[in-house]
């Protein structure tokens, strides 16, 4: 038997290239939430939740249907107390709390696109994108066209529909009033774009062309991202939170929440043991 | 692989058949009256009709001939007062009882919306009659514009509330998310959007108030001439059958039944006129 | 949750379980061909290979097939990813169990050594790192992965040594040139299989505990 030396120490270098982003030095940060906590009368949604978020980046915020995750989104443009809910703690948009503030001009700073494409009905395509501009006063007749185009094209529905924006907002297909309503959102010139499962009901290829979109407007807004889809969180966002139980598991580089997840509920959860 | 019972495949197929069949003559039932009253109104009054009748005042008594220009223009001023007065408060009691109803206020203005448009014509009119004829000391088409007002109130009122609740949500939410303000949502968003089913409902309200002869007898009374004083008695359809048909004169039933007849075919062209101007404005989008 | 996925991955660790046994066999009997000069033993590891080699492909495939339709993350992704390249270790040392038994062969045909230098310790040290290294991937246990990556140095250390001992003897002895090389060759498989089995020791610390520890052997 030969006796074995073993001398020195091997280094260890961590899987992840890049710094959590919790911890993450020189941080532009967009949107903080400190705490906080949600109700629906009595029921508890949310639980302690304190999230940051930096300016321009994608964040995915997945978890089991029930988990808070669509009550925390509404909760950052107080979308959550029109639907009758309750919340204590602090939210900081640009570092000023979003409550001193009236809650119409925050959603105009913070725009949401939701689960099923919700174009108004009475419109056409384009005074679809044109509804937020007109009916809140924003601009001038001279320059709403240029914006429509504009809001049309960042949501890459321009070319489908420029030869048709007189039709009514709700004669495209599912994918394209999605899109859409991205533009109608994108139109106010938002900072923050919200959005609550967008693709859920879209086939394949325009769930394709969606995520595509968000890699592209991550340039210009700062996204948050509801989805049941991981596969989906995986492929669009910069960091991903994991909720559960209305409580934030974890929250890190959307890499390491994929290859090497520090908690084990996260594990179990992206692996599809649970959930 | 299993045999299909060829039996019981034909019984479940009679059974079909006889259902569809039922449900067939059960329309044609409902239907028959509408068309019974139809007819037979055109069949008495015909003779009646022709182009004096509609430009023509009435003529004195004794005199064969003559037409109801004036309960014509009549009804359409009482009815548009009926809609200046009713309209309003019911499309903004139904969006009220549709975004904030709620609670128990809520529940209590729906229960005596229910209640007053169980309330027969007749006691609106007293109550018409009450609020605006005494006061004035003269019957007038204002009094009978509040009556039909009144009435027109809980069909419009439960209506405008059903349709504004069938809005989705979600249209709601879209609209507060680009930062209109909730009063422009219900007024920019929501309320175009249920247009289409308030329509409906006015016309029904109007329909019921465009029918009524009991509260005018207390309140436009009727008027043999020619009058736009809203100040003033004034002519109505209803009330012209009404006078018309129990007068001992073969002529003046004869007109009754035209009458009758043209105030049935204008709700007709009323109605199809409004679903022809609102349809295709927002598609068919109800879920 | 039980999930069907749960068990593609139990048949895939099974069997680089099983082909890990087989590569550890054919290692064993080539040093004991090697040690005691053993012609059949020798003949029997070349033929045992092809073994190797089918299990090399099922398990590719498996690999494959997993990839493209459960689309792994975490744990199960670094399990599937350890695994293809653990896969890959074992066809190799399966490979050199080969070299060795050829070698064996030509050391029995020629002329007789009187020592076989650091051979025997590199053939003891390189077993027993290869044990380690497939019992940390069974027992999921990073521990003993470690002691795999720090003996691989006295194992290299032990291949350079043996180039210049050889060297020395034939300088005496013309006639050692063939047996000689065979030496060489030999102590160059056994560095190699212990790459490989610091390789393995690397895939299953990634595994394990998500860490890279790769290309940090010459800093020990």
């Amino acid at each position: 038997m030969v006796i074995i030396r073993i001398k020195g120490t091997v280094m260890i270098e961590t899987l992840q290239k890049f710094s959590p982003a919790i911890v993450s030095h020189k941080m532009d940060l967009k949107l903080e939430a400190k705490t906080v906590n949600a109700f629906f009368g009595k029921t508890q949604a949310l639980q302690n939740v304190s999230l940051s978020i930096e300016k321009n980046h994608v964040v995915a915020i997945i978890g089991p249907s029930g988990c808070g995750k669509s009550t925390f989104l509404r909760c950052l443009n107080r979308m959550h107390e029109v639907a009758g809910g309750t919340m204590n703690g602090t939210i900081l948009l640009d570092g000023k709390d979003i409550h001193e503030n009236d809650p119409v001009n925050l959603r105009r700073r913070v725009g949401m696109v939701f689960q099923k494409a919700n174009p108004f009905p009475t419109m056409s395509i384009f005074d679809n994108v044109a509804a937020g501009l007109r009916l809140n006063g924003m601009a001038h007749n001279g320059h709403i066209a240029e914006i429509v185009e504009r809001s049309l094209q960042q949501a890459a529905l321009w070319n489908e529909v420029k030869d048709s924006l007189s039709k009514n907002g709700m004669s495209i297909s599912g994918g394209q009033q999605q899109r859409l309503c991205i533009a109608r959102a994108l139109a106010v010139n938002p900072e923050v774009l919200l959005m609550d499962e967008p693709a859920s009901a879209l086939d394949p290829i325009p769930t394709a062309k969606i995520e595509e979109l968000i890699y592209e407007l991550k340039k210009d807004y700062t996204i948050i991202i509801v989805t049941h889809n991981m596969q989906q969180a995986a492929r669009v966002s910069d960091e991903t939170a994991f909720f559960y139980l209305g409580e934030i598991i974890e929250f890190d580089n959307t890499k390491k929440i994929f290859t090497a997840p520090s908690i084990k509920q996260t594990e179990d959860y992206v692996t599809g043991r649970f959930g | 692989m299993k045999k299909i019972n060829y039996e019981k495949y034909h019984w479940r197929k009679i059974k079909s058949t006889t259902m569809t069949a039922l449900s067939i003559m059960s329309v044609v039932i409902a239907v028959i009256p509408l068309f019974l009253i139809f007819f037979y109104t055109l069949a008495q009054g015909i003779s009646a009709l022709n182009l004096d009748f509609f430009i023509h005042m009435p003529k004195p008594v004794g005199e064969t001939g003559g037409g109801m220009a004036n309960a014509l223009m009549g009804t359409a001023i009482l009815i548009g007062l009926g809609c200046l007065f009713g309209l309003p408060v019911s499309i903004f009691a139904g969006i009220y009882l549709a975004e904030h109803g709620n609670n128990t206020f809520g529940q209590i203005v729906r229960f005596f919306t229910d209640v007053l448009s169980g309330i027969p014509s007749i006691v609106v009119g007293v109550v018409a009659y009450i609020l605006v004829v005494v006061p004035m000391k003269q019957y007038s088409a204002l009094a009978g514009g509040v009556a039909l007002g009144i009435l027109m109130i809980p069909t419009a009122t439960r209506t405008t509330e059903e349709m504004i609740r069938l809005v989705p949500h979600s249209l709601r939410e879209a609209a507060l998310a680009i930062g209109l303000p909730q009063w422009k949502t219900t007024l920019r968003i929501i309320l175009p959007t249920a247009l289409k089913g308030i329509t409906t409902g006015v016309l029904l309200a109007i329909a019921r108030a465009a029918g009524e002869t009991a509260p005018l007898l207390f309140t436009a009374l009727g008027n043999r001439f020619w009058s736009t004083d809203l100040g003033h008695p004034m002519a109505s359809l209803t009330v012209f059958i009404y006078d018309y048909a129990k007068a001992p004169f073969e002529d003046w039933n004869r007109q009754a039944w035209g009458a009758a007849f043209v105030l049935i075919v204008l709700i007709f062209i009323v109605n199809m006129t409004f679903r022809f101007v609102t349809r295709g404005r927002y598609g068919d989008h109800q879920n | 949750m039980e999930r069907h996925f749960q068990h593609e991955l139990e048949g895939v660790k099974t069997n680089l379980i099983k082909m890990g046994s087989a590569v550890e066999e054919n290692i064993n009997n080539a040093v004991i061909a090697i040690l005691e000069r053993n012609e059949v033993i020798a003949a029997k590891v070349i033929e045992s290979d092809k073994r190797i080699d089918t299990l090399e492909i099922e398990i590719d495939n498996a690999i494959i097939d997993m990839l493209a339709l459960q689309q792994p993350v975490a744990s199960d992704l670094r399990f599937i990813i350890a695994a293809q390249k653990i896969n890959n270790d074992l066809e190799r040392i399966g490979d050199h169990a080969v070299n060795l038994a050829e070698s064996a062969l030509t050391l029995q045909k020629s002329k007789k050594l009187e020592s076989l230098l650091e051979i025997p310790q590199m053939v003891s040290a390189t077993k027993l790192m290869l044990k380690y290294a497939l019992d940390s991937f069974i027992l999921l246990d990073p521990k003993m992965a470690r002691i795999v990556l720090e003996t691989d140095d006295q194992i290299d250390e032990w291949n350079r040594s043996m180039t210049t001992n050889v060297i020395e003897l034939l300088k005496n002895d013309k006639q050692l040139i063939e047996p000689g090389l065979a030496l060489i060759r030999i102590s160059q498989n056994l560095e190699r299989v212990a790459d490989m089995a610091t390789n393995i020791a690397e895939e299953v610390i990634f595994h394990i505990q998500a860490l890279v520890v790769k290309h940090h052997a010459e800093e020990i």
